[in-house]
C-alpha cells in the first residue's frame, strides 16, 4: 500500500517539477536576451556607424544602408585633416602605455619587496599611503595636479601624462604585489641569504621569477589604464603632435562638423587593442582583480 | 581544500586578522640591507610626496579662501550639481550594485551558453569608456540617434530628445550608461564573491528545507554583505570620482544642468579659468568623502577584500 502512494506521488510530482524547470529555463533565457541587447546596443551603434557614408550618419536607418570600410581606411591612411597624425598619437598612446607599465612594475615591486619580504620597520606607513592614494579620486586631484606640473616645467609633454599614471597605478601594484607575495615562502629568501645573496640578487633572483603572474596582472592594469584613461591627458597635453587617440578623438566631437563615422572608425581602431589584450589576460586579470575576495 | 573555502567564507563575512608578521632577519635589518630596503622604498615614497601630497596641499591651499565657498553657495547652477551628485551616487550606484548582486547569481548557472553570455556581458568593462560614451551619445540623439529610430520601426513612437530637452532625461541617460559600464565589472566581483561559499553550506541547507528565497536569505546574503558593503563604498568613491560619463555623454547640458561635482569643478578650471573655484567645488565633497575614504581603509586593510 505504501509503495503505491510513494509512486503515486512521484507520478504526480513529476511533471509540476518538470514544468518549474522549463519555466525558470525560459525566465533564464528572456533575462539573456534582454541582457545581450542592453549590451551590444552601443557597441553595434558604434560599429553600424562607422560602416556608413558620411551622408547615411543622417538617416533614421537601424543598419547600414550602404555598409563601406572606407571610413577606417580613411582613418588608417590619414586622409582627413582633422586624422592628419593619428599614426602619431596612436604612437603617443603606446608610449605612454608602455613607459606607464614598466615603471609602474620597477616602482610597485621595489617597494613590495622591500616591505613585504625585507620587513621594513615602520612599512605599514608606505602601504596605508598607497591604499589612501587608490580611494582618492584621480579627478579630484586633477586641478592642482596640473598646477604642479605646469611649475615643473611639463606642460605639454608626454612625460606629465606618464608620472600621472604612474601615480595611480603604482597602489594597485602594491596590493596585489603584497598579496601574491604571502604564498611565497619566506624561506626560499632566507636559503639565499644564508648563501651569501644579497638584497639585489634575492630581488632579481628569487622574488621576481616567483612573481611572474602577479606582474602579468598588474602590468596588464596598468597598460589598459594608461591607454584608456582620459582627463589627465586632454588637460596635461595641448598640440595636436603630443596628443592622444583619445584626447584627438574628443576634440573631433568638439568639431561643429562631426564627420561620425570617421570618429566610430577612429574609435573602433583605438578600442581593439585593449579589448583584445583584455581577453587575453582575462583570467590573469579577473584572478588579480578578486585575489583578496576569494583568498581566505 | 574545503578548510581553505571554509576561510574564504570567514573572510567575507566578518574581519579576519592579519597573518602575525615574521621577521625575516632576526634582530632587525642592519647595516647595508637597511640601507637597500631603504633604497628600494625611495622611488615609490618620492612618487608619492612629488604626486600625491604636494598636489593635495596644493589643492588645500588653492581653495583654502573661504570667500569662495560663500560664491559657490549662492550659484544655482552649484546647488543643482550637488543635488545630481547625490542622485547620481544614491541611484546609480545602489542600483548597479543591486544589479550586480542579483546577476552574480544569474551567472553562477552552469550551462554552457551562460558561460559565453558571461563573455559578451563584461564586454562594456574591457572596451575603453571614451568610445563607448561618444558612442551612447550619439545613439542617444533626438533626431538621428539609434534608439528614437528603432523606437519608431518598432512601435510608432516618437522618441523625445533624450539629452538636450529636459534634465532628467539626461540625468537618468548618464545614470543609465553609468550602470551599463560598471553593472559587469561589480557583478564579477561578486560573482568570485558567490563562488567563494563552500557548496556544504548550500547542502546543509537543503538538508534543512531552505530554497530559493530562503537560500539567499540566510545562506548567500549572510556570507556576502561583508563585501557587498564593500564595494558599494568603494564604487560610491569611485563614481564621485568619475568625469567622463557626464562630460561625454551630457556635456552637463542641457544648460548645465546635469553638471556633477567633478565635471563642474574641471569646467570651472579650464572653461571658466577659474581654477580656485574649481578647486573649491571639488574640495565641497570632502565632508562626504572623507567619512567614506575612513571606513574604507579600515575595512580594506582588516578584511583583505581587495579589488
Amino acid at each position: 500500500m505504501s509503495v503505491v502512494s510513494v509512486d503515486g506521488r512521484i507520478a504526480t510530482r513529476r511533471p509540476r517539477y518538470r514544468l518549474r524547470r522549463n519555466l525558470t529555463e525560459a525566465a533564464a533565457v528572456a533575462l539573456a536576451l534582454v541582457l545581450l541587447v542592453w549590451t551590444l546596443a552601443p557597441i553595434y551603434n558604434m560599429v553600424m556607424v562607422a560602416l556608413e557614408t558620411h551622408g547615411d550618419v543622417f538617416t533614421s536607418n537601424i543598419w547600414p544602408a550602404h555598409p563601406t570600410l572606407k571610413g577606417f581606411w580613411v582613418v588608417l591612411t590619414e586622409s582627413y585633416w582633422y586624422l592628419q597624425y593619428f599614426w602619431h598619437q596612436f604612437g603617443n598612446s603606446l608610449y605612454i602605455g608602455a613607459a606607464t607599465t614598466s615603471i609602474t612594475l620597477l616602482v610597485g615591486s621595489l617597494a613590495s619587496f622591500s616591505i613585504g619580504r625585507m620587513r621594513l620597520k615602520n612599512g605599514w606607513l608606505v602601504s596605508n599611503a598607497a591604499l589612501l592614494t587608490y580611494v582618492i579620486p584621480a579627478s579630484f586631484l586633477a586641478i592642482p595636479f596640473y598646477s604642479i606640473m605646469i611649475k615643473y616645467g611639463l606642460a605639454n609633454n608626454l612625460w606629465a601624462v606618464i608620472f600621472a599614471e604612474v601615480t595611480f597605478a603604482t597602489p594597485y601594484a602594491i596590493f596585489i604585489f603584497q598579496q601574491y607575495g604571502v604564498s611565497i615562502p619566506i624561506e626560499l629568501d632566507e636559503a639565499a641569504r644564508i648563501d651569501g645573496a644579497s638584497p639585489v640578487q634575492v630581488y632579481l633572483r628569487i622574488y621576481l621569477p616567483l612573481m611572474a603572474p602577479a606582474l602579468v596582472a598588474v602590468g596588464t592594469y596598468a597598460l589598459l589604464l594608461a591607454w584608456n584613461e582620459y582627463l589627465y591627458q586632454f588637460m596635461l597635453l595641448s598640440s595636436v603632435r603630443s596628443m592622444t587617440v583619445p584626447v584627438a578623438l574628443a576634440q573631433f566631437l568638439n568639431s561643429d562638423e562631426a564627420p561620425w563615422n570617421y570618429m566610430m572608425a577612429t574609435a573602433i581602431i583605438y578600442a581593439i587593442p585593449p579589448v583584445a589584450i583584455y581577453y587575453a589576460f582575462r583570467r590573469r586579470m579577473t584572478a588579480g582583480l578578486t585575489m583578496g575576495g576569494v583568498k581566505g | 581544500m574545503s578548510s581553505t573555502t571554509f576561510e574564504a567564507a570567514r573572510a567575507l563575512s566578518a574581519p579576519s586578522l592579519s597573518l602575525p608578521r615574521r621577521r625575516l632577519w632576526r634582530g632587525g635589518l642592519q647595516g647595508s640591507e637597511f640601507t637597500w630596503a631603504i633604497a628600494f622604498v625611495v622611488p615609490y615614497a618620492a612618487v608619492f610626496v612629488a604626486f600625491v601630497v604636494y598636489p593635495v596641499l596644493y589643492g588645500l591651499w588653492m581653495g583654502h579662501n573661504p570667500q569662495l565657498y560663500t560664491e559657490l553657495f549662492s550659484d544655482p547652477i552649484y546647488l543643482r550639481t550637488v543635488v545630481n551628485t547625490v542622485i547620481y551616487l544614491g541611484i546609480g550606484v545602489n542600483l548597479k550594485m543591486f544589479g550586480a548582486l542579483l546577476l552574480s547569481g544569474f551567472f553562477m548557472r552552469r550551462s554552457w551558453w551562460t558561460k559565453g553570455l558571461l563573455l559578451i556581458y563584461v564586454l562594456p568593462w574591457a572596451v575603453p569608456a571614451l568610445p563607448t560614451f561618444i558612442s551612447i551619445h550619439w545613439m542617444l540623439n533626438g533626431e538621428w540617434g539609434l534608439l528614437n529610430n528603432t523606437l519608431w520601426d518598432l512601435f510608432h513612437i516618437n522618441g523625445p530628445g533624450w539629452l538636450d530637452t529636459s534634465r532628467w532625461l539626461a540625468l537618468g541617460s548618464v545614470i543609465a550608461t553609468h550602470i551599463w559600464k560598471w553593472m559587469p565589472f561589480w557583478t564579477v566581483i561578486l560573482l568570485a564573491g558567490r563562488m567563494a561559499i563552500p557548496q556544504e553550506l548550500y547542502d546543509a541547507a537543503d538538508v534543512d528545507g531552505a530554497t530559493g528565497l530562503k537560500r539567499f536569505a540566510y545562506v548567500t546574503f549572510p556570507l556576502l554583505a561583508n563585501l557587498y558593503l564593500i564595494c558599494t563604498l568603494l564604487s560610491t568613491i569611485f563614481t564621485l570620482g568619475e568625469f567622463n560619463e557626464v562630460y561625454f555623454v551630457t556635456g552637463g547640458g542641457p544648460a548645465l544642468s546635469t553638471h556633477v561635482l567633478a565635471t563642474l569643478g574641471i569646467r570651472d578650471a579650464f572653461q571658466v579659468a577659474r581654477p580656485d573655484l574649481g578647486v573649491a567645488t571639488v574640495m565641497s565633497a570632502l565632508p562626504l568623502m572623507i567619512p567614506l575614504v575612513i571606513i574604507l581603509m579600515r575595512k580594506l586593510r582588516t578584511t583583505e577584500v581587495q579589488l
